[in-house]
């Protein structure tokens, strides 16, 4: 079992915290993981990247190489595609199809979107959505999780747990929205795969 | 304590040393080393131990702290990132030759590629400048050992040790298993009484005890675990790791290198080990994350162009940034596996001043105070957020050098004639080494404004607590800035009239100026209030 998955977003998007979840579930199930992470600068509403590796042997090189990651799961449709090279000509993309634009030259939405949809394999959902039905945009990473889940090689019910471990210390509101956002995104996933 | 803890590579070095018995950690924050303070600062084990664990005003009274708590016989470590190091020179070089006495770790995470920094300078050459011990983990388990076996070494030799660090090591989490947990030593001071007191006639001493210590590391290097051979059937290529490097070969060769491989993490380098891979395989490739320090030393001064030898110095991989796993594939003469290209209609994304951010304010009066008056090339500037106002729209600055820099460039532009000239410097980095840059100021009297932006914290690497809160003012009087040219303004949008007035009227002061906009980092105020809400909960 190997999975190497690319995390993107805007600084600020919560990146981190999908990997703190899914790190949680590879300690408990024993498995090796590196979860190399952009600190700094960048994270001052640049672009920012998080490369998750998880199996069941040794892991050597902290960086997924190009051209292997299984899946790259975003929190923005133009980050998606800033790490194409990375992605394994079998892998996934997953992202959130609202724009973050916080630059003057941001591309049209349609022309993301079309780029988005010529990749064979693909899941595209309007996840700030997803998030304002399960109760705060905020959760709008743990719907990309929830739309990813079925990806990451790590069951589902230890990722549910991982969430409520995580969130726990914030009170019970809280992981409850946070739940009802990652079962809208692995609902619409499962509806809409893309093969 | 078998369970496997998942660590940035910092904080193995954090957790490393905290148990293997260090009394005091000693920091300035800077990316990508912030994190072992930080972990230390959270630490329950660290407040139960008293282990010391507060910010230093810059790197070299950090360094110094270190030195002294090594003097008293007890494990010290000095965190920072590399150019810190500079900072941190005079005491860092100087502590080789006082050597140490309770172990003593100087740990600097260098920054290749310059993801948050100036420069990508490799911090092996000031250990071997330095002439001391270097070790260069691979990965977070390694990080973690090397602290037990850095201060084994430091106390055994008698000398600090520089632990290296890059960015992808210091910012990525891995497993780690920790060991049992040491005490911490008793005060013992040095049994020579005058081992640190640097008098020429004492150094002259020590410097030569230095050198011929020389041979001992040589040898406890060349016979270390860290510094490990391994075999491969084709030997028309022998490749020499170092450090992060080793884990680009291991990957591209899933784990079973095909050429034999030398993977080297302590300095000095291991010369035995290298000279038999080297008469061994026909072509020697060397994947140094950083400068090129042991191709340059093999391939020596008479015969650079050696076709024997690759690596960046020939650009076989490339000369700057950091190495990844398709830049050492590519080296090893592997075929790409990169996938599509990134589609053209992707645009860069720098990062930008936080919506509500004071410093937007503070650039808003001053452009519209000094460039719409005198144009562009009069702000000298300084390393911190407000570095980002180089950017558009505000392409307020001229500057960035390193830290400090700001008030002493002003100042000796102003020396030259320019007028107006302007300082910008956060309230952290005044503090850090802005202050002697204010004193050699307001000695003469410089003709020049200078802002003190002050935001009440260390914004950039994730806000940990300034020295200088509650401290400007009385400080720039100290320094001699008189009264009635030290003013203070919250930079609000409705002030801005009365902010921009007040710079036109200190630049037509014939002397010097300091105006100190206040107020609090967004960023941290929103941290507090969060804190605040769960604590009431």
């Amino acid at each position: 079992m190997k999975k190497d998955i690319i995390l993107a977003g805007v600084g600020g998007q919560g990146i981190l915290s999908i990997a703190t979840i899914i790190g949680y579930v590879a300690v408990e199930e024993g498995l090796f993981l590196k979860q190399a992470e952009v600190h700094g600068m960048s994270q001052r509403g640049g672009d920012v990247q998080s490369h998750l590796r998880i199996s069941d042997k040794e892991i050597y090189s902290d960086l997924v190489p190009a051209g292997t990651a299984d899946l790259i799961l975003s929190v923005e449709p133009m980050e998606s595609l800033r790490y194409l090279p990375y992605l394994a000509e079998d892998g996934y993309l997953v992202t959130n199809t609202e724009p973050f634009v916080n630059i003057t030259n941001y591309p049209e939405q349609e022309e993301l979107d079309k780029e988005i949809k010529k990749l064979p394999r693909h899941v595209a959902l309007p996840a700030v959505d997803f998030a304002k039905e399960a109760g705060t945009i905020r959760c709008t990473n743990i719907v990309m999780l929830g739309a990813a889940s079925s990806f990451l090689g790590v069951p589902e019910e230890k990722l549910i747990e991982g969430i409520k471990v995580v969130f726990g210390n914030k009170g019970e509101k809280i992981v409850n929205t946070n739940l009802k956002a990652f079962e809208l995104g692995r609902k619409f996933a499962e509806d809409n795969i893309n093969l | 304590m078998s369970k496997k803890l998942l660590l940035l590579g910092d904080e193995a070095i954090a957790q490393g040393a905290i148990d293997a018995g260090a009394s005091g950690f000693y920091a300035y924050p800077g990316t990508p080393s912030t994190e072992i303070m930080e972990f230390v600062q959270h630490s329950k084990e660290a407040a139960e131990r008293k282990i010391h664990r507060k910010w230093s005003a810059n790197e070299k009274t950090a360094v110094e702290e270190a030195i002294g708590m090594s003097y008293a016989g007890k494990r010290s470590l000095a965190a920072m990132k590399h150019v810190g190091l500079n900072v941190a020179a005079d005491a860092f070089v100087n502590s080789g030759i006082t050597g140490a006495n309770g172990g003593m770790l100087v740990v600097v995470a260098d920054d290749p590629s310059m993801h948050s920094s100036q420069n990508e300078q490799d911090s092996r050459f000031y250990g071997k400048f330095a002439m001391i011990p270097v070790l260069e983990p691979s990965n977070q388990q390694e990080a973690y050992d090397m602290c037990f076996y850095g201060f084994e070494i430091s106390e055994k030799f008698k000398i600090p040790v520089l632990l290296r660090i890059t960015t992808r090591l210091a910012h990525s989490r891995s497993g780690v298993v920790r060991r049992k947990m040491k005490k911490q030593n008793e005060i013992k001071l040095p049994e020579d009484g005058r081992q640190y007191v640097l008098l020429p006639s004492i150094s002259r001493k020590r410097y030569r005890k230095l050198i011929d210590r020389q041979k001992i590391f040589k040898e406890e290097a060349a016979g270390s675990s860290f510094n490990k051979y391994y075999d491969g059937d084709d030997k028309s290529l022998g490749i020499i790791a170092c450090g992060l490097g080793f884990n680009y070969v291991m990957e591209n060769f899933n784990n079973i290198p095909k050429y034999p491989v030398l993977k080297v993490c302590q300095y000095p380098a291991p010369r035995d080990k290298i000279k038999n891979i080297y008469d061994e395989c026909d072509q020697l490739l060397f994947v140094e994350e950083g400068q090129p320090l042991l191709e340059e030393m093999v391939r020596g001064f008479l015969d650079p162009d050696s076709k024997r030898i690759k690596g960046r110095m020939d650009e076989t991989l490339p000369y700057d940034g950091e190495l990844t796993p398709h830049s050492v594939r590519i080296a090893l003469g592997m075929e790409s596996k990169a996938g599509n290209d990134v589609p053209e209609m992707v645009k860069g994304r720098p990062p930008a001043f936080c919506p509500g951010c004071p410093h937007i304010n503070s650039f808003e009066a001053i452009n519209a105070a000094v460039k719409d008056v005198y144009g562009d090339g009069h702000v000298f500037s300084d390393i911190g957020c407000y570095t980002l106002s180089a950017q558009p729209p505000y392409e307020s600055i001229n500057s960035c050098v390193d830290m400090g820099a700001s008030i002493t460039m002003a100042k000796g532009a102003a020396d030259a004639g320019l007028f107006p000239s302007v300082a910008v410097i956060g309230d952290s980095t005044f503090t850090h080494s802005g202050i002697t840059g204010l004193l050699d100021s307001s000695i003469e009297n410089t003709n020049m404004v200078i802002f003190i932006l002050d935001n009440s914290t260390t914004a950039m690497t994730g806000g940990q607590e300034s020295h200088a809160y509650g401290r400007l003012d009385a400080l720039c009087k100290g320094l001699g800035v008189k009264k009635e040219h030290l003013s203070t303004i919250n930079p609000l949008p409705k002030n801005h009239d009365a902010f921009v007035k007040m710079i036109k009227e200190e630049i037509e002061y014939d002397g010097i100026s300091v105006i100190i906009p206040t107020r609090e980092c967004v960023v941290t105020l929103s941290k507090k209030k969060r804190a605040k809400r769960s604590k009431n909960k």
